[in-house]
């Protein structure tokens, strides 16, 4: 059974799915010329399909520029869909728009990256988680005060904060001021986009604690993007691995890491470097650098890079392929 | 152990301004020994940038200054070195790589400019000469048509070949020592792969001695034979990787070694160290990890505690350890 066939069955059988992704692609047209015409396009997301149960973390890794972001922010809805199907809860939300959408994004929420720049400078920590309850009308002005300050409370926080501005914290503090921001709504899924990159290490586990705790306490769910492959195999309970704006790779962690099947994976795993001095991996070291998304290589985008390529590679596109229960691979070696 | 390279002995790197002192560097000793890499690892804020700063005499004037400490480098002290003699030495002696390639090289000159420029400075090379050079220098950290590389600008490489062309222009001189501040940070793990690859390559060539700069453990597992850790302008922590590595001695290192996820082993919860790290202009008089250390006694907060060396060659600033 091909992933799409699976994770379809998954949908019309179980509802146990809060998000699905169909043959998601996103474009983004490149203009040039005098007139401003579309010359070309960037594939920046090229038919990716997965699915998140309820309760479930699945980590997206990837370089920089393989759409891991660009999938994110399709799920937030902050960018539309090409082509493809997002459904969220039960919901087709791929083209929801104005007062259903906000109504619906209540659901879920995004962490970004740089807790300097996600928060609005001029507004005190009370007011910025504040604001998604006010235009939500999520009660009286008391009420609304009495759970910033509980809030403030769940990310570890004191309610003193609430008075002061961002710039008063440090970068872990801000990035529980967001958090808190992301929870107050109660959101079913947070999209945490490289949440923790911009933080040092020992403030990485604060924050990295602090959201398995709130996973628990919530019973949330997280799509964790991240370029950190030890940091995501920590988290989450299954793992996408992206080349090139395509899912090449889809499994539960352990198998994943434990038997990366697709040659990319192989060579991303055994590029990270391990803080140790007893454990030495092998390591493949591709030659070159990943290839532009404006003009993808033809068959599989990774051809260009791979050790282990083959003819067949060159002209014909892998279809994503369950090769062990639960352990998808998009690639002609497993075919 | 020989007669080292590079010999720091307490150096102090101040930024004074009317209002405060901020102590970026404080009190900080090591030695680089001949065709090693010394890996310096630290969180944000705890003065490893600054240190190398000040030994390349790139701190920057009026407010930052060493107030004190030497830096022993062939027979002189650095810091002590006029502006014009140190320009001598700086891309020469002792070159420097940094994290943002694109910022670090100029944008408006092609990249065979600038590496040519380097080699007319200091090895007084003709035009054409110099030129020939490059193309040497391109082609062994690995590009293809190096040929081609010279005429083009800095923003038509990708970020990759960006810190490739910067090792070049680093290299240029053969230089007894290489500063690579955070050199991978910015580049994805497979690029990463082939940058610390051509490092290491270029050291077993050339001799040339690295200090590697970084807050990722994993780089300088992988790289280092000798390492510091630096915490609140300070060394808290020095002797060879393996040592380290190994048997962590300074209750930071140990935790730092904690907090971070691994691929090799399960976690089920990661230590984090609680807190944030002290602010330089107003550290604590006793430890400045007393406040965020697991086995802390009153003591730690009273008294600063000094590097001791508690087994051959590997020291600990903690008096608990």
């Amino acid at each position: 059974m091909s992933l799409a066939e699976k994770e379809l069955s998954n949908t019309t059988v179980n509802h146990a799915n809060l998000l699905e992704l169909h043959h998601v692609k996103k474009y983004f047209p490149i203009m040039g010329g005098v007139m401003r015409r579309k010359v070309g396009e960037v594939k920046a997301v090229d038919d990716v399909t997965f699915s998140l149960m309820k309760g479930e973390t699945l980590g997206l890794v990837g370089e920089s520029g393989c759409g891991k972001s660009t999938t994110g922010r399709m799920i937030m809805r902050v960018l539309d869909v090409t082509e493809g199907q997002i459904v969220f809860d039960g919901q087709d939300i791929t083209s929801v728009k104005g007062e259903r959408l906000r109504r619906l994004r209540q659901d879920f929420q995004m962490v970004f990256q740089d807790p300097y720049s996600s928060l609005n400078p001029r507004m005190s920590v009370g007011a910025l988680i504040a604001e998604p309850l006010i235009v939500n009308k999520k009660g009286s002005h008391s009420q609304i005060k009495d759970q910033v300050v509980s809030l403030l409370e769940t990310v570890g926080l004191s309610a003193e904060a609430r008075i002061r501005y961002p710039h008063e914290f440090s970068g872990g503090q801000r990035q529980r001021i967001a958090i808190a921001r992301a929870l107050a709504l109660r959101p079913k899924l947070i999209v945490a986009d490289e949440a923790v990159s911009a933080l040092d290490v020992s403030i990485q586990a604060q924050i990295l604690n602090l959201l398995a705790d709130l996973r628990k306490e919530f019973g949330l769910s997280y799509v964790f993007i991240s370029h950190n492959l030890a940091v995501v195999k920590h988290v989450s309970d299954r793992v996408g691995v992206m080349y090139l704006g395509r899912l090449v790779e889809l499994a539960p962690k352990s198998s994943l890491y434990a038997t990366p099947l697709h040659p990319y994976t192989q060579a991303l795993l055994s590029a990270a470097p391990e803080p140790s001095r007893t454990v030495k991996r092998e390591r493949i070291v591709l030659v070159g650098d990943v290839p532009s998304p404006a003009n993808p290589p033809s068959g599989c985008a990774f051809h260009t890079r791979c050790p282990k390529v083959m003819e067949v590679c060159r002209s014909v596109r892998p279809e994503m392929n369950e090769y062990q229960p639960g352990h998808f691979v998009a690639c002609h070696l497993y075919s | 152990m020989s007669e080292p390279l590079l010999k720091v002995s307490n150096l102090k790197t101040y930024f004074i301004s009317k209002y405060r002192t901020v102590k970026a560097v404080d009190g900080v000793d090591f030695e680089v020994q001949k065709g090693k890499v010394l890996g310096i690892v630290g969180e944000s804020g705890s003065g490893k940038s600054m240190t190398s700063l000040s030994i390349m005499g790139l701190i920057p004037p009026p407010y930052g200054k060493i107030v004190e400490g030497e830096i022993r480098f062939e027979g002189v002290d650095l810091s002590k070195l006029s502006e014009k003699k140190m320009n001598d030495v700086r891309g020469n002696r002792i070159s420097m790589i940094f994290q943002e390639p694109m910022s670090a090289l100029n944008p408006v000159l092609k990249i065979g400019e600038q590496i040519d420029e380097v080699l007319i400075r200091h090895k007084r090379l003709s035009k054409s000469e110099a030129r020939r050079k490059s193309i040497q220098l391109l082609q062994s950290v690995g590009f293809p048509r190096a040929e081609q590389i010279v005429n083009e600008y800095p923003h038509q490489l990708s970020g990759g070949m960006r810190q490739r062309a910067m090792i070049a222009m680093a290299m240029a001189c053969e230089p007894s020592i290489l500063i690579a501040d955070e050199p991978t940070t910015a580049l994805d793990v497979t690029i990463q792969a082939q940058v610390l690859d051509l490092m290491r390559d270029l050291k077993e060539h050339t001799g040339t001695a690295i200090v590697l700069i970084t807050h990722d453990l994993g780089v300088v597992a992988d790289m280092a034979d000798d390492m510091i850790v630096m915490y609140g302008g300070q060394v808290v922590e020095s002797g060879t990787a393996d040592d380290i590595f190994n048997t962590p001695l300074h209750p930071y290192t140990n935790a730092l070694m904690e907090s971070i996820p691994v691929i090799d082993e399960e976690r089920e919860r990661l230590t984090a160290i609680p807190g944030t790290v002290p602010s330089a202009a107003n550290f604590p008089q006793g430890c400045r990890f007393a406040e965020r250390c697991a086995i802390a006694q009153a003591s730690c907060h009273e008294k600063m505690p000094e590097l001791r060396e508690l087994q051959p060659g590997h020291l600990v600033r903690c008096d608990l350890a």
